[in-house]
């Protein structure tokens, strides 16, 4: 017998109408209200597995301590699926061209998984193990994503390119910088797009850090990202044009969330 | 055949009662069960947009979903809010500003515009582009149908909701909500 748990299907369903996913059973958790919520505890921002992503777009809480969860949001397919769609069931589901599981990586968020047994806590970089491929176990379910509120200070930004509006992104980067009186104290960049899942861009990471951002600097750690991954080609886009896009988005965000660095959070 | 689930949904302000395959789609559901072929079908995986229907007044793609997951809820077509007249004026600026040919899209395209026009008071040009990207037109290159949008939008076309900004699967968790 095997099982799977529907939670938005805004992926799920086109898979089953295409064939390509079989299942003896649908674990429909969609009357789980409890399991829709965004909270603010403490320092860190709770947000429930089932809440829709339309819910998240629209919610004044996200926008203020996870401006860039906001922001990504945006670029989740269109309206009519965010209506539908959930933050557990993208990550759950975990497709290499996904926004979210980059958002929580540059963000440094934690998922919080539940089976019989009991609750644990999986940051995002265990949690991401391949393309489609997660650290839930078979008996466990997302119930909360918790990510670290927004600080003073802190700057964030994410763009993407994709054919279409809506589209899956061809590349997508994600930003959260740490200014620390007038230097990058910490810089953290996630990419999506890339068919091995979402990843850090790690070096350009450390080229920045403890630095004045100037546009050479930019330029340096565009090029340097661009040079760290190998991105696959496809019928979408080939291994050169998305590094091309990296370099470019990049240098985009980082510029944009030293920017957005220096504004006051309302 | 698998078995039957017995749900209750208001379709178009009319509750009813009805038997459903768990396997079945909304989609097939409101064509093929209850005879409303306005809610079009296309490409049954969430990308063309034509099956797009209001679920508890929001719009939602009606072949992602199974017609069991509607049991409770309140859905639109294009038939119930043709025959309500809440959207007659976007119709008849759709007509003035050539926003249809085929007209297969155009079903949705209504249903989407007049989501987009509840819950955004004056929208931008390009939260109307952005917007009515969410189905795809193959004749009209989409210009009539944002000037139709766009003028609608200018002259509050549409009314907005009575209960603003209350989407359902929005539920109080426990604890403070923030």
């Amino acid at each position: 017998m095997n099982a799977k748990v529907l939670a938005g299907g805004q992926s799920l369903v086109p898979t089953l109408n295409f064939r390509l996913g079989r299942y003896d059973y649908l674990i429909d958790i969609n009357g789980l209200g409890e399991l829709a919520y965004i909270r603010l505890e403490g320092e860190t921002l709770c947000i429930g597995a089932m809440t829709r992503q339309r819910s998240i777009e629209r919610s004044a809480p996200v926008r203020r301590y996870a401006p860039l969860l906001a922001e990504a949001t945006k670029s989740v397919a269109h309206l009519p699926i965010r209506t539908r769609g959930t933050i557990g069931g993208s990550l759950s589901h975990a497709d290499p061209a996904a926004e979210y599981p980059a958002v929580l990586l540059a963000l440094d968020g934690e998922l919080v998984l539940q089976s019989r047994a009991g609750r644990r806590r999986v940051p995002a970089a265990e949690f991401f193990l391949g393309p489609l491929e997660t650290a839930l176990r078979a008996d466990e379910l997302l119930v909360e994503i918790v990510i670290p509120a927004a600080r003073p200070g802190q700057g964030f930004a994410f763009r993407e390119v994709s054919r279409r509006r809506g589209d899956f992104a061809i590349v997508g980067v994600a930003a959260a910088l740490t200014m620390n009186a007038g230097k990058i104290g910490d810089a953290r960049f996630a990419l999506c797009g890339i068919g091995s899942g979402p990843v850090r861009l790690s070096e350009a990471e450390r080229l920045l850090t403890g630095q004045v951002p100037s546009p050479a600097l930019l330029r340096e750690a565009g090029h340097l990202a661009a040079r760290s991954v190998t991105p696959q080609s496809d019928l979408h886009a080939d291994a050169d044009y998305r590094r091309h896009l990296i370099d470019v988005l990049l240098q985009q965000v980082a510029a944009a969330a030293f920017a957005d660095a220096g504004r006051e959070r309302l | 055949m698998s078995k039957q689930h017995s749900i209750t949904v208001e379709i178009n302000g009319v509750s009813g009662h009805y038997q459903v395959e768990a396997r079945r789609l909304l989609s097939d559901f409101i064509r093929d069960e209850l005879g409303l072929t306005g809610t079009h079908v296309g490409c049954e995986h969430g990308i063309c947009g034509a099956c797009t229907i209001l679920f508890n007044g929001e719009a939602v793609r009606s072949c992602l979903m199974f017609a069991v997951q509607a049991d409770g809820a309140r859905i639109h077509t294009i038939e119930g809010l043709t025959r309500s007249g809440e959207i007659g004026r976007l119709q008849a600026l759709f007509a003035e500003k050539h926003a249809l040919q085929c007209g297969f899209c155009t079903p949705a395209m209504l249903i989407i515009a007049y989501d987009l026009l509840r819950t955004h008071a004056s929208p931008s040009d390009a939260e109307i582009r952005e917007g009515m990207s969410a189905a795809l037109c193959r004749c009209t290159g989409y210009d009539g149908i944002i000037k139709a949008v766009t003028q609608a939008a200018k002259e509050r076309a549409v009314a907005p909701p009575i209960d603003a900004d209350q989407p359902h699967g929005r539920c109080s968790g426990k604890g403070r909500r923030a």
